[in-house]
């Protein structure tokens, strides 16, 4: 399988991250690099067979259903590039 | 006195514990060391001597009242990948920015605890992206180690993380904090001369750690020694609840597995790994180790491991899936980087383009891509039943085995930008360690020679789940026969 240019711009804005026009054919090439590489996994049969969740065999643990965090909203905020008045000022969203 | 910054961790110990010196001396010779080195290394990107002095006279006081803990008064490095309450992290990514976590993970929570000194945080490749170190957004680190051909030429120390194995080769701390992925704890510590080891997936606390593949993610050591790397094992790791895969099992005293006898041990010589166009120094090297395992008396034994080739395509799909979902987190909005937009995608968009590297771009795209509609089957589920049967080669071995002797990597230390052109050729670097991430197993890199160029090389002890005393006592025993004790000769100190 391999991608052209355009899937490239479509998967960029998947991952929301701006890609300049002169950019994208160079990010075409090596990503069909890459994918004719991991290609090779096809030759692998893999009927029948779980995917691997983890190498030791475990569920996975609950907690009980408690509230252990907050009043914290100083360290909540402390590295937001904006706030105001205890709240996060993030772009205006909503026209 | 003698100098303090050569010392072992064991002997540093040793030496607070007999009160031959003080923590706060021997985090100032620690702090000195790195003021002169790291211009020329770049191995810490964020140095902390006065929290360091601070620590170091409260370690002092807690001894005095003998209130000391198992690294009590030890001044050691930290992987900027571990958030530390208070003091800047980034995973070496400008789309942090200046984020200071007010909290701390939990694995450096546990050095503390035991008395442990804090130097700064280390360098290491953007998110731990990268097997050189080259991706930083604080600049290269540089291998202490020159080749003896006079070039001078500035080498990497290996990567993800490099700053931790450029510190410890070059003495500027006693141990270090690292991370492995896919090799980025044993690739470094082969390229440095160090000892690198990753625990059993699980064992060791990912809370606090700043995500890049979770179901591969595992914390360990960078040290001088086996035992050195035994004693930080034993703290690092702990069963944690804030971590929902963190292993409810018991930890044994791993110390208690250096100088265990090897004899009667059956290990394990993978056929697979001997790669075509394998250097020679490498050959003899893996052949070194075999004859030294079996004069002390280890049964040698050919196994196949049949889909080693499939290891390193299965993880550049799963590590670039997961880290396209772990870090859709930066957008700007909460902590970090933000860009200016015409409108809300626009800001993500610039931000994520100004704040992440091409390296770091180049897998989020192929995680999206193999994340996106239609595909998941074809990729992301696919790799993972690949891994499936990569744990299942393990496991048929280590019926046989109790563990596997490996060379840790393909070559020795490469020099800066060799590589950077070609993105499957810096892969390949992890051909010998990505296997032991995706089966979730220990690895241990142990340095036992040098190559013709003079540089270390480091050969990889695998074992079974859990058993990381199998893979130390091995490592100790390779050590032992290999009596490694070349240093690189000190440039770099201003």
């Amino acid at each position: 399988m391999s991608v052209t240019n355009q899937d490239v711009k479509k998967v960029a804005r998947l991952a929301r991250i701006a890609l300049p026009e002169d950019q994208v054919e160079p990010m075409t090439d090596e990503l069909n690099n890459i994918l004719n590489w991991i290609e090779q996994l096809g030759e692998v049969d893999v009927e029948d067979v779980e995917p691997m969740t983890s190498v030791v065999e475990t569920s996975l643990p609950m907690r009980e259903d408690v509230v252990t965090d907050g009043g914290i909203q100083d360290k909540v905020l402390a590295n937001a590039p904006k706030s105001e008045d205890g709240f996060f000022v993030v772009p205006k969203v909503v026209e | 006195m003698t100098d303090l910054t050569g010392l072992t961790l064991s002997d540093a110990l040793d030496g607070l514990n007999s009160k031959a010196f003080s923590s706060e001396e021997i985090t100032t010779a620690y702090v000195d060391a790195i003021e002169k080195a790291n211009g020329a290394l770049n191995a810490y990107i964020l140095q902390t001597p006065e929290k360091a002095i601070e620590m170091a006279k409260a370690s002092d006081a807690r001894r005095a009242k003998g209130e000391a803990g198992v690294l009590e008064g030890a001044p050691l490095g930290i992987k900027d990948l571990f958030s530390t309450e208070g003091v800047r992290t980034t995973a070496c990514s400008h789309i942090l920015g200046e984020f200071t976590p007010p909290y701390e993970s939990t694995v450096t929570a546990n050095l503390w605890r035991e008395g442990a000194v804090m130097l700064g945080k280390l360098n290491m490749d953007e998110f731990a992206m990268g097997s050189s170190n080259e991706t930083s957004f604080y600049g290269n680190v540089i291998n202490p180690w020159r080749r003896n051909d006079g070039s001078n030429a500035d080498l990497t120390p290996g990567g993800s993380s490099g700053g931790s194995a450029s510190a410890v080769a070059a003495d500027l701390c006693l141990a270090a904090t690292a991370s492995d992925t896919g090799g980025s704890i044993r690739q470094p510590a082969s390229f440095t001369g160090t000892v690198g080891i990753k625990p059993t997936y699980g064992r060791a606390s990912r809370f606090g750690m700043v995500a890049f593949a979770s179901s591969l993610d595992q914390a360990g050591p960078i040290a001088k020694t086996v035992k050195d790397a035994a004693i930080m094992l034993n703290v690092m790791c702990s069963h944690d609840e804030k971590d929902s895969t963190s292993l409810k099992v018991e930890q044994p005293d791993w110390t208690k597995a250096i100088g265990e006898p090897v004899k009667g041990m059956k290990i394990g010589v993978p056929k697979e790994y001997r790669v075509d166009g394998m250097p020679e120094d490498i050959e003899k090297l893996w052949q070194q180790g075999i004859d030294w395992l079996k004069a002390a008396g280890c049964e040698i034994v050919d196994v196949s491991l049949p889909h080693t080739k499939y290891a390193l395509p299965a993880y550049y799909i799963v590590a670039p899936a997961e880290a396209s979902s772990n870090l859709a987190r930066y957008d700007g909005m909460r902590y970090g980087l933000r860009q200016a937009g015409d409108n809300l995608t626009d800001i993500y968009q610039n931000t994520r383009a100004e704040g992440f590297g091409a390296e770091v771009k180049r897998r989020l795209m192929i995680g999206t891509y193999v994340l996106s509609a239609g595909y998941y089957d074809a990729y992301y589920l696919k790799a993972q039943k690949v891994r499936t049967k990569i744990l299942q080669d393990f496991q048929n071995v280590f019926e046989e085995v109790d563990a596997l002797l490996t060379p840790t990597c393909p070559s020795a230390a490469f020099a800066l930008g060799e590589r950077m052109d070609d993105p499957i050729s810096m892969y390949l670097n992890d051909v010998f360690t990505v296997t032991a991430n995706l089966a979730g197993l220990p690895g241990i890199s142990v340095p036992v020679a040098t190559d013709h160029h003079g540089l270390p090389m480091g050969l990889q002890v695998i074992g079974k789940a859990l058993d990381e005393s199998a893979c130390l006592r091995v490592a100790a025993q390779l050590e032992e026969a290999a009596q490694f004790k070349a240093k690189p000769a000190n440039w770099w100190s201003a």
